[in-house]
């Protein structure tokens, strides 16, 4: 096996593919935080007296939050005053108008994560909003969205554009004050999307965002707002990958979901941030707040994530079934490796009758990553025949890893049928024997089994984001196992 | 000041009043025990919501009642009212505690000899106690503020003392009555030579409607090889608080099954805490609960597999109706060097009513890669098809579910190997259950 070791080792130590830096030029404010430079990024952003009022709202619940501790997970203390809360690429105040306008410098960027953002746009029929660091600087098939009605901008540009929208949405699923994590975004969110599918409408296309954190030391703090009205279908791709760093880099987004009656929300991430290297120096912490709200009658919400990077990752997308009929579903694979820390999973609140939520969650630990499946299943007295189905499986690979599940189960309704279910075991010696046999490779095998395994929540993936996921679990994994 | 950082302070009087009356001014390591612990109450108070063990179960209403700490001159129920406390009984050997100190005339303590030894407490330690030292020392860890009261107050309980390879052959019943307005702290001590076996029942009752505290603690340390078949039966007023915690140390190869049964108290904890210091040591972990009214029972489990080869299983079972409250946590702890660990855990709960609640935590924190480890838990109503199955076949729907509440409390009762003891819990259990039937509820 000595051989296989070594190549295993190698494989192992394969250094981060997306790991570079962009130099462009950022137009930054210096570190820190108080109510001026909150003032200052509404300022830049041109924005409306009632946002920078809700900023400020937001700031000072901030200031009177402690920190939350509970989390499985170990970092040093951030230092809030040491972060640069807003830096803008240079190209910012004349904004392309199209593609060909955006800096190249961007574009090449892309080209190195394998993003050729015109040709895949135009392939996949995919519209882009490109985030790059703090501001959207690129949005393709606006036009044809335009035409049905539908909205996808970015944060800023729905402030000045549609701000009766962002005013009755903004907050209504994720309030202000609802933790530290998203009351610090609410008071500094520098840019993110917005998605308006107005009713009846089904999104010819899956919309994407790239995010990427680029500027040294800077914080993400993207704010996303998808609104599905009635009976309209939303299908929303988001991918992350991060440049090589050696700090720690803090990312703090709020994405807010809102379907109306029989609206569906398809939400899909690939998380692959810098997660540091072995010894877990660098990496992004990666405390995000998802929620989304069935506000509607038989509306439905669904999450699937994979998460495969990030120093520490931190956050449950949750679905708030208040509209009768409706669904929230949670598909997760989350993967650590090396020193990577992840505290995930999901919160389902049964508040409508009939109220259906299905949580499907698979967890992989290799060298000394920890990985814990954090959930909630609450269903509320009102919920007449709420039913939830969970699943919690987690793979270990080596012996220094570590693998937890830690459900809560709150029921106040006879009528309902929770069931939770969940197992730990490693990587089975029979499977890998019986590929070995058969001349498949090690590493090839270690991909196979945890594809298999993965399986149920890769198959929830739009299609050109299921390759992806693929070839990052391979990626990550191969080698785990020798 | 909170209710439950004023009970503290009124525990502390309490101690103060009571320190000559306790045993343990001699030896001076006890008292110095006794000291520790209230500093830790006096610092900690007793738990709430905000502690995370304690999230589901609300105790400001038992320290908003300041209860006497029981002392040895306090008032026991007449003879007749005692005695039908203690029906059905089981025949063997049996130890009576009422509030919290032993009753030698209601005693039939095992008899001597084979290398088993069963005392009070209060006994042991009056001869000086040197030995069962570590026994009572401060537990490992942490302890809530209720391991501190009970560990200030601790007077008397059982001691149970067996030498490697001695055998217990009846089992050993013991009963705590709980009086009137008192503070119960029993303290027992099981202690398991290499080898050895036995089997002990722990029953609490109380008079009906009797409205008391017990805050009772036993501590189980079994050697190597060593087996224990352990039942706890809470049998409380249904009036009453009970809290109860139970430690068990295991050495290489010892077997430990235990049952717990909640049938009684308004507000009812029972804390099960294994640590396996040696190797291929199983513990198996079954129990019941079943509430009604306003109660509220909760059972904390907490399982350490430090060692390699160990085995756990965890299985819960629980009927709600009412506006009664079910929690279930159980946490399993794989420590890294834990390999080969088999650890299980089951949690289902039947909610019969529209007001009745359950909160789940099964919870598993895994460090080790060549596991097994595996978790389940329901909540939810009696199975729609099997009724109509029943219904199908002409059973009436009264009786129809009369049958499949049976058949779930059964597959419990079914691991009670004690004949006399199951058949005791099932007329309980039925008459109990059927009550709830023949209102129509």
């Amino acid at each position: 096996m000595s051989t296989a070791n070594h190549e295993i080792d190698a494989l192992i130590r394969q250094k981060y593919k997306h790991g570079f830096v962009t130099e462009l030029e950022s137009e930054s404010l210096p570190p820190g935080l108080n109510e001026d430079v909150i003032r200052a990024i509404s300022a830049k952003k041109g924005e409306p007296e009632w946002m920078l009022e809700w900023r400020l709202e937001a700031y000072r619940h901030w200031l009177e939050m402690p920190e939350p501790e509970w989390a499985h997970v170990h970092y040093p203390r951030i230092d809030y005053q040491d972060i640069v809360y807003y830096a803008a690429p240079k190209s910012k105040k004349d904004a392309p108008k199209s593609l060909e306008e955006v800096d190249p410098k961007l574009l090449e960027t892309y080209e190195k994560l394998g993003i050729p953002l015109e040709e895949r746009a135009a392939l996949a029929g995919v519209a882009v909003d490109a985030v790059f660091d703090s501001v959207s600087v690129a949005t393709t098939f606006k036009d044809k969205l335009g035409k049905l009605g539908i909205i996808f901008c970015s944060f800023s540009e729905a402030v000045r554009e549609h701000p009766e929208l962002v005013r009755r949405y903004l907050g209504s699923v994720v309030p202000q004050r609802d933790n530290f994590f998203a009351a610090l975004n609410s008071a500094v969110f520098s840019d993110g999307s917005f998605v308006y599918v107005p009713r009846g409408v089904r999104c010819p296309m899956e919309l994407s965002t790239y995010f990427r954190i680029n500027a040294k030391s800077t914080g993400q703090f993207e704010r996303t707002l998808i609104v599905a009205d009635e009976g309209s279908y939303v299908s929303y791709l988001e991918g992350c990958t991060a440049p090589m760093r050696d700090e720690n880099q803090l990312h703090a987004a709020v994405v807010e979901l809102v379907a109306l009656d029989d609206a569906e929300i398809k939400y899909s991430t690939v998380q692959n941030w810098y997660p540091g290297d072995e010894e877990g120096r660098g990496g992004i912490y990666n405390f995000v707040t998802k929620r989304g709200e069935c506000r509607g009658r038989g509306a439905k919400i669904s999450w699937t994530q994979v998460e495969t990077g990030s120093a520490i990752t931190w956050k449950y997308p949750s679905c708030i079934l208040t509209g009768d009929d409706s669904v929230g579903e949670f598909y997760s694979v989350a993967l650590t490796n090396n020193r990577q820390q992840a505290d995930t999973g999901t919160k389902m609140v049964h508040i409508g009758r009939n109220t259906r939520s299905t949580i499907i969650s698979k967890g992989i630990s290799a060298g000394r990553g920890q990985n814990a499946y954090r959930g909630l299943v609450k269903v509320t007295k009102s919920a007449e025949g709420a039913r939830n189905y969970t699943q919690c499986d987690s793979l270990l690979m080596g012996e220094k890893c570590g693998a937890h599940t830690f459900p809560y189960i709150e029921v106040k309704n006879p009528t309902a049928q929770v069931e939770h279910e969940a197992t730990t075991s490693k990587i089975s010696e029979d499977q890998l024997f019986y590929c070995l046999q058969r001349g498949i490779s090690t590493e090839e095998a270690v991909t196979m089994i945890v594809n298999g395994f993965c399986k149920e929540v890769l198959k929830e993936l739009p299609m050109e984001f299921a390759v992806e996921a693929q070839k990052l679990l391979g990626v990550s994994l191969e080698g785990a196992v020798g | 000041m909170t209710a439950t950082g004023n009970a503290a302070i009124h525990y502390l009087e309490q101690f103060r009043e009571q320190r000559p009356e306790l045993p343990g001014r001699e030896p001076a390591w006890l008292d110095g025990l006794r000291r520790e612990a209230l500093e830790h109450l006096a610092t900690a108070g007793l738990p709430t919501p905000r502690d995370e063990a304690w999230k589901y179960t609300n105790v400001s209403s038992i320290a908003a009642q300041a209860f006497t700490p029981a002392a040895p001159g306090a008032a026991v129920p007449d003879r007749a009212l005692l005695e039908s406390l203690l029906e059905p009984g089981l025949g063997g050997p049996r130890l009576v505690f009422v509030n919290g100190r032993y009753l030698p005339e209601l005693s039939s303590p095992p008899a001597l000899g084979g290398g088993v030894r069963v005392r009070p407490l209060a006994a042991a330690l009056a001869e000086g106690g040197e030995s069962l030292r570590p026994h009572l020392a401060w537990p490992p860890g942490d302890g809530s503020g209720f391991t501190a009261l009970n560990t200030a107050f601790m007077a008397d309980g059982a001691c149970i003392e067996l030498a490697p390879g001695a055998r217990l052959e009846e089992p050993l019943h013991l009963v705590f009555v709980g009086g009137e307005d008192v503070l119960a702290s029993p303290r027992n001590l099981i202690i398991a030579g290499a080898e050895s076996s036995a089997t002990v029942v722990e029953e609490y009752v109380g008079p009906e409607g009797g409205r008391y505290l017990t805050n009772t603690h036993t501590r189980i340390s079994l050697e190597e090889k060593a087996q224990l078949v352990h039942y706890r039966l809470n049998r409380e007023s249904l009036r009453a608080f009970h809290m109860g915690e139970l430690r068990i140390r295991q050495a290489a190869g010892s077997r430990f099954v235990s049952t717990a049964v909640a049938l009684g108290g308004l507000i009812s904890r029972t804390e099960v805490r294994v640590d396996f210091s040696g190797e291929g040591a199983e513990t198996r972990l079954n129990g019941l609960y079943v509430a009604s009214g306003r109660q509220h029972t909760d059972h904390h489990l907490h399982i350490d597999h430090r060692l390699p080869g160990c085995t756990s299983e965890q299985f819960f079972k629980g009927v709600l109706d009412g506006a009664a409250r079910g929690v279930f946590s159980g946490r399993v702890v794989v420590h890294p060097d834990a390999q080969h660990t088999d650890a299980r855990q089951s949690n289902k709960s039947l909610l019969l009513s529209r007001n009745a609640e359950m909160d789940a935590r099964p919870q598993l924190e895994i460090y080790a890669d060549d596991v097994k480890c595996a978790h389940g838990a329901t909540v939810g109503q009696l199975d729609g098809d099997a009724l109509f199955y029943l219904r199908a076949r002409g059973v009436g729907e009264a009786e129809a579910r009369h049958l499949l509440i049976h058949a779930f409390v059964g597959d419990v009762l079914d691991r009670i190997p004690l004949p006399p003891l199951r058949q005791a819990l099932e007329r309980l259990l039925w008459a109990r259950l059927d009550r709830r039937e023949a209102a129509g509820a």
